[in-house]
This record gives structure tokens, C-alpha cells and sequence, in this order.
């Protein structure tokens, strides 16, 4: 008995090895790759400042747009029960699961020259900006319910009761209680922005300088100088681990409130 | 002084929410969890949307084209868990409802040398403080608590039951309190109602609904033993009852068909021979339990509670299991017709039997 436990600990031991290894290879390669010097001469390459430039300023613009619509969005679905709510939900998490080709597509017909909105968008900056944010808000949009929906109902009745409208009451008591899961509901937006490929490629196409971001240069980087994409990749890896740090943080910031922890909103 | 009147509706999930009433000084409603009791704080606070009206003295705060936002009415809801703000400290749980007052709050409250402090580091009885302070710095012209009494443990509640019967006598505001508990009810207000399925059976003083209570819930509410029989016959001027378990029972109240017996634990003596005195009513049987309640002994004997003294307990030596008569006077109960409501039930000018 003892001796089959002892078998079956060493190969649960070794699968979860094997598990690690394999998730931590690629990355390791890519640092082991070039040497570190190197690869800061590599970051200083036109190509990839053109692309840092793009990346930075197409995410923040396409981040300040999730948070200034998509905040409302969550707490008015949080906070009122209404027909249509399960349906409003599923209609914010679509693009989740959409792959990424449709929904660059989608983006075409609906902003194209000849879509449905008949605009001059696609191929330009704002058109980045477009995908990143279709891409990307539904993370935060979702975690934004959650967090909301954390917040006591009788806090925000209290704070009524005591004389505050509902304005003071959603800077004074809602948005500090649930700033930790919109936080961390907003890394994962970044990073998914961040990493966005296939929307931006078919909608915004690649242009140096204009609308190729980090992404997009690596892919057209591989195979014209293989050094100079892993040096752009590890730095990808660098800025997603610190926001996966960050996450973290946020996540486990004053656990008794309960305002984070969950990443999926509740449907009824 | 102030009155704050209420008549009102709410529909809620399994039957309407009805009631009229205007409050003075302290009113308690009491009644079973999922009686409606918090909804009518919730109504008067107009954190739902009830119909009817609601005005405090002329000031209108809910009527036919009137439905003020809770920040527009002039309450002091103190919720039942109390709801401070965990991200603020207590002086700005307090300030929240209004800076002017907070400092002389904190002190008459006893929460000044919590002021830096977070709702989470204190103890239930500091959060009440903390929950009664923030109510009051808004200044309103009403006090909704909602179980004020529930949340601590039962060595803080008999300490807060006493600072809060002070404070509401100082304050003098018409206060509304929501209990499911009778005795903290009758401790905290003048007029106690019973609310049950969202309607009010009884409204009086906590006397008249011990000694007349309208029907078998009100009864069983007050802590009274309630034993169901029908009513067999009058002889004499005294009712005879056969309860449901068999036995006789004797009342000077005079009803017919099925009733409550209701008999207060403080009327029903215990001995351990059978006692040839006045009392007509006779229940044998076992101890089935014990248990000190303050400077009484709470004695369980077959379907009655009966309180006697430590000391009686000590000299008959009441332990479980013991055999003992209990006894009661036939002037010492009243008859509840079942299922009746609002029914007026008085005890018969019969001389005692």
C-alpha cells in the first residue's frame, strides 16, 4: 500500500514537472536567446520604436475609452435588475470568445467604406485603437460587474440615508469599495490590448509607424531579423509580468472586503 | 414634539406590506424574521418604493405626486448590521452625515478615542455607537433602527439595551425600532406593535399585549405558554377547555370553540406533592429542562414554561427528569380564539375558581 502511494507520488511529481517545464521553456528561450546587452541594442532599432510608440499610444487612448464607457456600463448592469440583463451580459462577453479574425471582420462591416457606418476608420491609428478596445473591454467590463455587484447594498443605502445624492454616493462609497477589482479588471484589459493581433491586422492592417504595434512588428520582424523580434518579445514578457504583479497585488489588497477575487460576473 | 405618520402599502415577494401608524416617541414593531419588519424602515427611509403616505408633521415625504429621495427625508436608519463604511474611519463614518456635529458626537458616544479607527478593528457594541453617532450627525427628524439589539452577544445586549433606553429618552425624536425579540421591544418603547405577513395584529402598550393580547401570535410573541384546545363547556362561570393533548383545562375567560390558552411562565408554580390550593389547573410531568434566565429559573414541564425562583429550584431540586405538578389559576389565563384577528378578548368578570 505504502509502496503504491510512493508510485503514485512520483509520477504526479513528475507530470507536474513536466507541466512547468513546458510552460516556462518558451519564455526561457527567449531570454537565453540573445544576450542582454544585445537586446538592448536590438530595442533601439527604428522598427521597434516606431512600435512602442503605436503600442503605447493606441492603449492608452484605447484604455481611457474602456474606462470612461465601460465603467457606466458595469454599474448600471450591477446595480439595476432589468429584463434583458442575462441577455446584456452575454452581449458584453461576445467578443471574449469571438475569435479574433471575426472580429476584425466585424470591425470592417461595421466601419468599412462600404459597411454598415460607411467610415473612413479602417487602415488608420483609430482604427487600432477600435480593435484594441473590442478586444479588450469586455475583461474589464465583466470584472467591473463583479466588483460592483461586491459592493454591500446597504453601504450605498446608508450613504443614501445620510443625505448624499447618488452622485456623492458613487465617488464617496461605490468607487472606493470596488476600485481593487476594477483595477485589476483594468490589467487585464491592458494586457489583452497589449497582445491584440488578428482584430488589428484585418482592420488596421500594418503599418510601420502608423498602425503596426508590438505585436505586428514581431510578426513582421521573424522572419527579416529573428534577433530583433525576441528582443521585442522579451520585452512584452517583462510588461505583462509586471501587470500580472500588479494583479496580484490588487487581488489580494485588504481580502475582507470582498470587492475582487472573481473574475466572472454573476448572470442573474 | 415631532410625529411622523405612516399609512402605507408595499407589495413584496409572498403578500403586501400594510400599514398605518404615526409615532410620537418610540414605537417597536415586533414579529417573526420575514414579518416585513425591515421593509417598513426601508419604506418610511424611502429606500423602496412603497405607496401611500408618509409626512413628518407637515413635511410631506410620500403621497399621491410626492416621492422624496432618501437623501430628501429627514431619517436616522441605524441597518441592522450596521453598514458602516469599511474604507472610512469611524470620525469619517461619523462626518459622512454631517462634520458640523461629528466631534461632540464622538465624545457622547464614547468613540473619540476610536477616531482613526476602521469599522473592522471594533467591536460589535463600538460599531453600534459608531452606526448611531453617523445617524444622528445628519440631524433627522426620525430614528429607524433596525434590530438594534440582534447583532451583539448577549453580555454587550443587556448593557446596550440600557444606553439605548437613555439615549432615546434624551433625544426625544419620534423613533421607530424593529425587533423580532417582545422583551426588547417592551423595554425600548411605550407602544409595541405585532406585524405579521406584512400586517399589524396588535398595537398597544407592552402590558395590554400581555395581559389582552387579540389573538394566539400576539400571545406567543409576549413569551407567553399557548396551549390549543376547543372549548367543551360553561359551568359556573368558568370555561372548560380540552386541550389538543388530552388534558383539562380551566379558564374564568369566557370564549367558544377552538382557543389559545395563554398563561404567563410567572403564573405557573412547580411543587413536587400535590398541592390542595386554589389552583385549578393541574399539569404532571416531567422536567424537560432547566435553564437560569437572569435571577429566575426558566422550567420546562410538558407543553408549559413555568419561572420560578433560584432558590425554588434549589429546594425542590428541579433537575431534568425530575416528576412535578405544575400548577396555574384558572383567573391566570386567557382565552385566544384561533385563527381570529383583531377579536377583543376580556377577561370575564368571573370570580376566581
Amino acid at each position: 500500500m505504502r509502496r503504491r502511494n510512493l508510485v503514485v507520488g512520483g509520477l504526479a511529481a513528475a507530470a507536474a514537472a513536466i507541466a512547468l517545464a513546458f510552460l516556462v521553456l518558451p519564455i526561457a528561450a527567449i531570454f537565453l536567446r540573445v544576450p542582454p546587452e544585445e537586446l538592448l541594442d536590438q530595442l533601439s532599432k527604428q522598427v521597434v520604436t516606431d512600435a512602442l510608440i503605436v503600442s503605447a499610444k493606441t492603449s492608452l487612448i484605447a484604455q481611457a475609452l474602456v474606462l470612461l464607457f465601460g465603467t457606466p456600463l458595469a454599474y448600471l448592469i450591477a446595480s439595476r435588475r432589468f429584463r434583458g440583463r442575462t441577455f446584456a451580459i452575454t452581449l458584453v462577453e461576445l467578443p471574449l470568445v469571438l475569435p479574433p479574425a471575426v472580429a476584425g471582420l466585424g470591425l470592417l462591416a461595421a466601419f468599412g467604406r462600404s459597411g454598415l457606418l460607411g467610415t473612413n476608420i479602417p487602415f488608420t491609428q483609430t482604427a487600432v485603437v477600435l480593435a484594441v478596445a473590442f478586444v479588450s473591454s469586455p475583461l474589464y467590463i465583466r470584472q467591473g460587474i463583479a466588483a460592483f455587484e461586491a459592493v454591500d447594498p446597504d453601504v450605498v443605502a446608508a450613504s443614501r440615508t445620510l443625505g448624499a445624492g447618488p452622485t456623492k454616493t458613487f465617488f464617496r462609497v461605490v468607487l472606493p469599495l470596488a476600485w481593487s477589482g476594477l483595477a485589476a479588471g483594468e490589467a487585464l484589459a491592458f494586457a489583452r490590448g497589449l497582445g491584440e493581433f488578428g482584430a488589428t491586422i484585418m482592420f488596421a492592417g500594418s503599418l510601420q509607424g502608423v498602425t503596426q504595434t508590438m505585436p505586428l512588428a514581431i510578426y513582421d520582424q521573424f522572419s527579416v531579423d529573428f534577433d530583433t523580434a525576441i528582443a521585442m518579445g522579451a520585452l512584452l514578457v517583462v510588461v505583462s509580468a509586471v501587470l500580472l504583479v500588479f494583479l496580484r497585488l490588487v487581488l489580494t489588497w485588504q481580502p475582507s472586503r470582498r470587492t475582487s477575487g472573481f473574475l466572472f460576473a454573476r448572470s442573474t | 414634539m415631532a410625529t411622523l405618520s405612516a399609512d402605507f402599502g408595499l407589495p413584496l415577494r409572498s403578500f403586501d406590506l400594510k400599514l398605518a401608524l404615526e409615532v410620537e416617541r418610540t414605537v417597536a414593531l415586533v414579529g417573526p424574521s420575514g414579518a416585513g419588519k425591515s421593509s417598513v424602515l426601508r419604506s418610511i427611509a424611502g429606500l423602496v418604493r412603497a405607496k401611500g403616505r408618509i409626512a413628518l408633521d407637515d413635511d410631506v415625504w410620500l403621497a399621491p405626486g410626492v416621492d422624496r429621495s432618501p437623501d430628501e427625508r429627514r431619517v436616522g436608519l441605524v441597518f441592522q448590521e450596521y453598514a458602516l463604511f469599511p474604507h472610512l474611519s469611524v470620525r469619517g463614518n461619523v462626518a459622512y452625515g454631517g462634520k458640523a456635529r461629528a466631534d461632540e458626537l464622538l465624545e457622547r458616544f464614547r468613540i473619540a478615542h476610536l477616531t482613526d479607527a476602521k469599522p473592522r478593528e471594533l467591536s460589535g457594541g463600538e460599531r453600534q455607537r459608531v452606526a448611531l453617532a453617523r445617524a444622528l450627525a445628519r440631524d433627522p427628524g426620525v430614528l429607524l433602527l433596525d434590530e438594534p439589539l440582534a447583532a451583539l452577544d448577549a453580555h454587550t445586549k443587556a448593557a446596550v439595551r440600557g444606553e439605548l433606553q437613555e439615549l432615546l429618552g434624551e433625544l426625544g425624536l419620534p423613533t421607530l425600532i424593529v425587533t423580532h425579540d417582545y422583551e426588547d421591544a417592551a423595554a425600548l418603547a411605550e407602544i409595541v406593535g405585532v406585524l405579521v405577513d406584512g400586517e399589524l395584529r396588535q398595537l398597544g402598550t407592552p402590558r395590554e399585549l400581555v395581559s389582552q393580547p387579540a389573538d394566539p401570535f400576539v400571545a406567543s410573541f409576549t413569551g407567553a405558554n399557548l396551549l390549543h384546545g376547543a372549548v367543551e363547556l360553561h359551568d359556573d362561570g368558568v370555561t372548560r377547555v380540552r386541550l389538543k393533548s388530552g388534558e383539562i383545562v380551566y379558564s374564568t375567560d369566557r370564549a367558544d370553540g377552538e382557543v389559545g390558552v395563554v398563561v404567563h411562565p410567572w403564573d405557573v408554580s412547580i411543587g413536587r406533592v400535590h398541592a390542595d390550593d386554589s389552583a385549578m389547573n393541574l399539569v404532571q410531568g416531567e422536567v424537560a429542562s432547566v435553564a437560569p434566565v437572569g435571577n429566575r429559573v426558566r422550567v420546562r414541564v410538558g407543553p408549559l414554561t413555568a419561572e420560578v425562583t433560584e432558590s425554588s429550584a434549589e429546594r425542590l431540586e428541579l433537575t431534568v427528569g425530575a416528576r412535578v405538578y405544575a400548577s396555574f389559576k384558572a383567573t391566570a389565563t386567557r382565552l385566544v380564539p384561533l385563527g381570529g384577528r383583531y377579536a377583543s378578548v376580556r377577561s370575564s368578570p368571573h370570580p376566581p375558581g
